[in-house]
């Protein structure tokens, strides 16, 4: 390339680029970074399961007073620690029913609890009952319930606890605050984890001192002393909603800090590429540089440690309500409901206490980290075939 | 020093320019050392002008134009562009003064931000400095493309989908998007393909001529640099070895590590025998730089002056500057050259 070029161009028309050059031309039309994202997320059933279990939590949580029979606070005086209700299909006469039925109880030994059936009283399971009114999402009031039984009866699927409050409603109803609790408290968490960890990285010097040493204060605290510490700045007697929002702000305070030490880290490494600098010699501002070039880089480890973090919320709140610290009764959280299943006695007479709300933990904790894995491997560029570059 | 034609004020005037970075240690982060990554140079530019700037890699070519466009601070000396004095603005000072000056990068790959659509990556460069609005700024970025020889059909596309070649065009539009007066092009050629090579060098010398555009060419390639400069500066180690008009520098070289970096051009032509000068050793360390005149430990003309006499940079033919004590016994490299 000692000489020029004898072929001279237009730079004003558009050039003939050699076939090497022009890829980007040919008929496949280009493949948005959403479209290879899906396509990759797809090759992994379990982050597909998780992902529906979620969907079908969260939706049940926000429909709980309409799947709901019954009010979360609603006790039946009659019926403690009743035992789920079973289904049936097949009456004593051995004839076979379409819709599904309840047998009434009644309670055979009061000491111990121990309910028997009374084969006679055969409850048919009603869809679209009228029962006790609410208002959903603050916006329909209603008193339409998706199943019930007849007037005067009960159904309990899930059994009821040493209240006779129904655990399915409250299961639902408790989920409101389970689920919500790790999103919300991402939602803070995050926000401030990127921010700072997205200057500290950025700006460096006595900035980036400033507030990796307070992330590390925060981090050499022991996180259940911390939990247990900022709760004791509440008073104990708030009303439920803003007990909620308490845990949710500890929570929030205790995990920015992990995550704003790794976003520094990335920081780092992100803004040595050339477009950072380019946008700097372009006099674009510090702000826009960090939330438009540097902070959008990481948002596949973003998405994924958020949905792998979410567990960690749900499990702290479940702590705090265990402890008696978090949603107070009578509202109901999952952690609150694990909490009455405490003693050796609920263990081994009345197991559903445990397994409704533990089961439930489970499945959404297994849930996130299925969804978490999946989206890890979706948004890793090293797994993306049959893309372009 | 002062560039041939003096007449006129120069778009560029970089005097005295040093950037060191200090070597930390330890849990204080104690200064141990410093590498002198720019150890004093000195050069002006004409409105207009290629000004190429070669060296070998580690030299202090991409510091040298990443100080001039206050990228990175330097550690001394001045940079006046148009005059103006802009080695110590703050942000806000130098944003006005962003969009006379702008940067071309070598490694087409990191430097478009993959998030971003070719579009939106030029969008932002016209709207920062409030260059158009509304429609207006949709047809700025399709008449960039044209200019660089895409089509604004590309806007929408993002990065990943262009090869090596179609983004350093996108990295040259949005450069030329604000209209600058003077752009660094931090070897724009060097991570492509040869056969890329040359129709980015040509763009970038089409583009030149007829926007009136001022270049800072670097390189570490002398064919690329002779093809597109006015005039070469060849930098080593930090220092301006010598600084001529292109044609002059070729023909007559009078410093000896030009004279050997010449000699290392291959010449397309299996029959001639050509005089190669191999350098020995490897570039000593910017942290710890020899003594005197910086090249003497792999010159093949040292004498014992050069170990503890810094030569300077003097014209030793009319705009023709070199650093060596011996400028005036160099001899032009065996016949053979191109």
């Amino acid at each position: 390339m000692t000489s020029a070029p004898p072929d001279r161009h237009d730079p004003l028309a558009p050039l003939v680029l050699d076939p090497a050059e022009s890829r980007a031309d040919t008929a496949t039309p280009p493949e948005s970074p959403t479209t290879i994202f899906w396509r990759q997320l797809k090759k992994s059933p379990l982050a597909i399961i998780g992902g529906s279990v979620l969907l079908l939590f969260y939706l049940l949580a926000i429909v709980a007073p309409f799947v709901a029979p019954y009010p979360e606070e609603e006790m039946d005086r009659r019926r403690y620690f009743h035992p789920p209700h079973s289904l049936h299909l097949i009456d004593r006469q051995g004839s076979f029913h379409l819709r599904p039925f309840v047998r009434e109880t009644r309670l055979a030994n009061p000491q111990q609890f121990r309910y028997e059936d009374i084969e006679t009283e055969e409850r048919p399971l009603r869809f679209f009952v009228r029962g006790a009114s609410y208002t959903m999402l603050g916006l329909v009031s209603s008193n339409l319930h998706l199943f019930g039984v007849d007037n005067g009866s009960r159904v309990y699927l899930l059994g009821t606890d040493s209240f006779g409050r129904d655990e399915f409603s409250r299961l639902l109803y408790g989920g409101q605050v389970s689920l919500t609790v790790g999103l919300v408290g991402i939602l803070i968490s995050f926000s401030l984890g990127l921010l700072l960890g997205g200057i500290s990285g950025y700006v460096g010097g006595a900035t980036d001192s400033v507030i990796m040493r307070s992330t590390e204060l925060l981090l050499s605290i022991p996180s259940l002393y911390l939990i247990i510490a900022l709760r004791a700045v509440f008073p104990i007697d708030l009303p439920s909603q803003q007990v909620y929002l308490g845990i949710v702000a500890i929570l929030a305070f205790i995990g920015w800090a992990g995550l704003a030490r790794v976003i520094r880290g990335l920081v780092l490494s992100i803004r040595r590429n050339e477009y950072v600098t380019a946008a700097e010699a372009l006099g674009v501002s510090r702000f826009r540089i960090i939330t438009r070039h540097i902070l959008p880089n990481t948002w596949s480890f973003v998405i994924v440690a958020a949905t792998i973090s979410v567990p960690g919320y749900i499990l702290g709140e479940v702590v705090l309500s265990f402890l008696g610290v978090g949603v107070q009764e009578p509202a109901a959280s999952w952690g609150n409901m694990l909490n009455q299943a405490r003693s050796l006695r609920a263990l081994t007479s009345f197991p559903w206490l445990l397994y409704v709300p533990g089961v439930a933990i489970f499945l959404t904790v297994m849930a996130f980290n299925f969804l978490g894995d999946g989206l890890r491997d979706a948004l890793d560029p090293r797994r993306v075939t049959g893309g372009t570059s | 020093m002062s560039a041939p034609s003096a007449n006129t004020t120069p778009i560029l005037e970089v005097r005295d320019l040093k950037k060191y970075f200090p070597i930390k240690k330890g849990l204080f982060s104690r200064t141990v050392g410093q590498v002198k990554a720019l150890d004093g140079i000195s050069f002006d530019v004409q409105a207009g002008e290629v000004l190429g700037l070669v060296g070998e890699s580690g030299c202090g070519k991409t510091t040298a134009g990443r100080c001039i466009l206050q990228l990175m601070q330097p550690t001394s000396g001045s940079v006046k562009f148009e005059g103006q004095e802009i080695v110590g603005l703050s942000r806000s000072e130098l944003r006005p003064l962003r969009r006379h000056m702008q940067i071309v990068f070598q490694d087409p790959y990191s430097s478009l931000n993959p998030r971003l659509t070719i579009g939106s990556i030029l969008r932002e460069a016209i709207t920062t400095h409030n260059l158009a609005r509304g429609a207006a700024v949709n047809d700025r970025v399709a008449e960039l493309l044209t200019l660089v020889g895409l089509s604004p059909t590309h806007q929408a596309r993002y990065p990943h989908e262009f090869s090596g070649g179609q983004r350093q065009r996108i990295g040259i539009a949005r450069a030329l998007a604000v209209n600058p007066r003077l752009i660094v092009a931090d070897e724009p050629v060097s991570a492509l393909d040869v056969s890329i090579q040359a129709q980015v060098v040509n763009l970038l010398r089409d583009l030149q001529r007829q926007m009136h555009l001022t270049y800072i060419f670097v390189a570490h390639d002398l064919s690329v640099v002779k093809h597109i400069s006015d005039r070469v500066a060849v930098m080593y180690l930090g220092t301006i070895a010598e600084l001529a008009g292109s044609a002059e520098l070729y023909a007559n070289p009078r410093h000896p590590y030009t004279v050997s970096l010449l000699s290392a051009i291959p010449i397309p032509d299996p029959d001639r025998r050509r005089h190669r000068i191999v350098l020995r050793g490897d570039v000593p360390s910017p942290a710890n730089p020899p003594s005197g005149c910086r090249f003497h430990t792999r010159c093949y003309m040292a004498q014992p002056v050069c170990a503890h006499e810094v030569p300077l940079l003097r014209e030793v033919a009319p705009g023709h500057w070199s650093a060596c004590h011996f400028a005036e016994q160099v001899a032009a490299p065996a016949p053979g050259q191109s």
